[in-house]
């Protein structure tokens, strides 16, 4: 069989074909990058002892345009964003599954980059990646490359964070600068190519939990705002805890590019993504507490108290503005586009 | 980016608010438009109305592109934009807004038309030259500050001897617009001044409202687009309202001259020409307030290369926009706003762009309204 030629080669339908070309192509190309005990078993499935009490399991896929991007590719934003959702609930993240869609003439090249990216970022976060699959679709009908991770971890005894816990009083903290993904990523769109210093903020955050939950075991909630930004996952929470929240604009942090950019572009920073940050709901009394716990991580360092839950029945985050005014932070209508001027 | 900062100080808002506050009349009610959506935005993004006494009323004017196109132009687009072998270009904010019939270029694109979001009409030349086979249409919309863009891509499609590109212009005109809403308010809007337009002025000059200031008698000062300049500017023309003056003041000296940007004034001219009558979705037909391409560039105007079949896009009987954007309404007099009418699902000119006075009212400031539900 001839040799794969990771440099200059492509993918092929024989690549998902389920012969000899297939068992080549993931020999060299994954299980050599995501080598551990539990994928080197070889079998259908990966076997491996279940910890006592609480598994918490998530899934999410990954289709991003472009793939490569300032600060990270699809391949490490894959692992990132699976490995938060499982630890947002406080959770140990353990294991992860990863399936791959490849469109018939995809670089080996970059293959090898994204899959050598997903085991740099699953030993930085300290997760196995355990089984996985490949399927090569005809060219024209994918995007490049696809892929779909699944997380599972254990939630540490005593633990239960949901957003129903969230009480009136309780503040409400991020872990850093936001809109920092959604800018790196529009900076490289087709389009609309501009020049900026930001790199997406994606990063797996699940150590930084750990210590956050053990110091202020308290914490009510915590969620990562990707899509649809601060204000959506704010606004889901709000929803979830049938409370309102009230945000003060001057306390959350932003880059001063991402500001300008946003201003450029006509978005509101409020609604851009993020994948390297958090909020954490907790009892005022164990904010600062909790506050320094994050800015001690390197992941948090901008962290910052950006507002409370408030008592309203119609569940609405408002915002006190830098000017003095106050304003609804509202979901998105639809994605947002920029504006023509 | 450092000058972001600089213009939305919360002291020195503190400041002009506690002047404007010390300064106001408080037997008279002052109702000042801003024209412009860029403004509307502004105001209400950053909460500008806790700022201003209760009897400073802000009303939303027409000045948003996207709001006033009427439904008919728009089904024209998609009509075009589903012909064989067209591309369609258009700027972002187009994409969502619904037809009467629940049709938008977001879906006419998901039924396999080839719809493409442009940032700069120079994308759309490229478009063109990447795509020989294809005919691309640039959706032209705006007020003078993206005409001149156009007129641009017409000239460079004409001296590269593009043969697929066409333009199929919308292009709206500010003055005709402040004009109409004047002229057709039969004495029922109540205006004591007007915000005029930022950027719209740094392509017309400041000279282009001193018409109507004299011959309505209003007061109106040109405002830069941060919210201390909506802040400075509020307060220069209620001193002018207080002093009895009507004159045209420039807050945004920064970017407006008196005469404005000749050289974009010149590019305009030398493509466009004055059409005699255009529909505003909200306002109705208004003589003159509108632009069509000249005849010497009839190859590139898309009116002329394609037949397009008349359409008549209305909107729905019971939408208050025309009232509401001559300030003779607010959202919450609408029976449709935040029920029928949502940014979700816009029937009205208002509610279609988040420059639009519905949609800038239900998305930043419905928790004020005591009766609406989420």
């Amino acid at each position: 069989m001839k040799k794969l030629d990771l440099k200059n080669g492509t993918v092929d339908l024989t690549h998902g074909g389920g012969g000899r070309a297939m068992n080549q192509l993931i020999h060299k190309v994954f299980t050599t990058a995501f080598s551990n005990t539990y994928l080197n078993q070889g079998n259908d499935q990966a076997t491996f002892k279940a910890p006592l009490g609480r598994m918490v399991i998530s899934t999410d896929s990954f289709v991003i345009s472009p793939l490569f991007f300032p600060g990270g590719n699809i391949g490490s934003l894959a692992v990132h964003g699976t490995v938060n959702d499982v630890a947002m609930s406080g959770a140990k993240p353990l294991y992860l599954s990863a399936g791959f869609i490849i469109e018939e003439g995809f670089p080996l090249a970059d293959l090898t980059h994204i899959v050598d990216s997903m085991a740099e970022a699953a030993r930085e976060a300290g997760v196995f990646i355990v089984t996985g699959d490949t399927k090569v679709v005809e060219r024209g009908k994918g995007d490049g490359i696809f892929i779909t991770t699944t997380g599972v971890g254990s939630v540490p005894d005593g633990l239960d964070l949901s957003g129903e816990k969230i009480q009136p009083g309780n503040a409400v903290l991020v872990s850093g600068t936001i809109g920092d993904h959604g800018v790196a990523i529009m900076s490289k769109r087709e389009g609309l190519s501009f020049e900026t210093a930001i790199h997406s903020d994606s990063a797996s955050l699940n150590h930084m939990i750990a210590e956050m939950v053990e110091a202020v075991p308290s914490i009510r909630c915590m969620r990562d705002p990707t899509r649809g930004g601060l204000a959506a996952t704010l606004n889901e929470l709000a929803q979830q805890s049938g409370l309102g929240i009230s945000l003060n604009e001057s306390a959350i942090p932003l880059h001063a590019e991402v500001a300008g950019a946003c201003e450029l572009l006509g978005l509101d920073p409020l609604n851009v993504a993020n994948e390297g940050k958090l909020i954490a709901i907790c009892p005022a009394k164990d904010a600062e507490k909790l506050l320094a716990v994050m800015q001690a991580n390197e992941l948090g360092v901008d962290a910052a108290i950006i507002g409370e839950a408030v008592v309203d029945e119609r569940y609405f985050v408002s915002m006190k503005t830098t000017m003095g005014g106050t304003r609804l932070v509202d979901w998105l209508s639809g994605e947002q586009l920029p504006r023509i001027c | 980016m450092k000058y972001v900062d600089e213009f939305r100080d919360g002291e020195v808002a503190a400041k002009l608010a506690q002047t404007i506050g010390a300064e106001v009349r408080t037997d008279q009610t002052y109702h000042l438009m801003e024209f412009c959506g860029g403004h509307t935005h502004a105001i209400s993004r950053h909460g500008l109305i806790d700022l201003l006494p209760a009897n400073v009323e802000m009303i939303h004017g027409p000045g948003c592109p996207v709001c006033v196109l009427p439904t008919a132009r728009l089904e024209s687009a998609i009509h075009l934009a589903l012909e064989e072998g067209v591309i369609l270009c258009s700027y972002g904010d187009m994409m969502r807004v619904p037809t009467s019939n629940g049709l938008s270029l977001l879906k006419a694109r998901a039924q396999g038309a080839d719809v493409r979001m442009i940032y700069s009409t120079l994308d759309a030349i490229k478009v063109a030259e990447d795509n020989p086979d294809c005919h691309v249409v640039l959706f032209a919309i705006g007020f003078e500050t993206t005409t001149p863009p156009t007129a641009v891509a017409i000239q460079l499609a004409k001296e590269r001897g593009l043969k697929n590109f066409s333009v199929f212009c919308n292009h709206v005109l500010t003055p005709a617009a402040i004009q109409g809403i004047l002229d057709g308010a039969d004495g029922k809007t109540p205006l004591d001044g007007v915000l005029g337009p930022s950027h719209v002025s740094t392509i017309i000059g400041s000279k282009a409202y001193e018409y109507f200031a004299k011959s309505h008698a209003l007061p109106v000062v040109i405002a830069g687009f941060e919210p201390l300049d909506v802040m400075q500017s509020i307060l220069m023309l209620i001193r002018q309202v207080n002093a009895g003056h009507h004159v045209v003041e420039n807050q945004y000296t920064r970017a407006v001259t008196q005469n404005g940007n000749q050289k974009a004034q010149g590019l305009v001219a030398d493509v466009f020409e004055l059409r005699s009558s255009f529909e505003w979705r909200g306002l109705g037909v208004v003589p003159d307030s509108a632009l069509s391409i000249r005849q010497a560039y009839d190859a590139f105007d898309a009116e002329k290369r394609f037949t397009l079949p008349p359409f008549k896009g209305a909107d729905h009987k019971a939408c208050a926009c025309a009232e509401i954007i001559r300030g003779q309404k607010k959202p919450l007099d609408c029976s449709l706003f935040g029920k029928a009418c949502t940014p979700d699902n816009p029937l009205g000119a208002c509610m279609v762009s988040s420059e639009g006075t519905c949609a800038a009212h239900w998305t930043y400031g419905r928790f004020r309204d005591t009766e609406v539900a989420r």
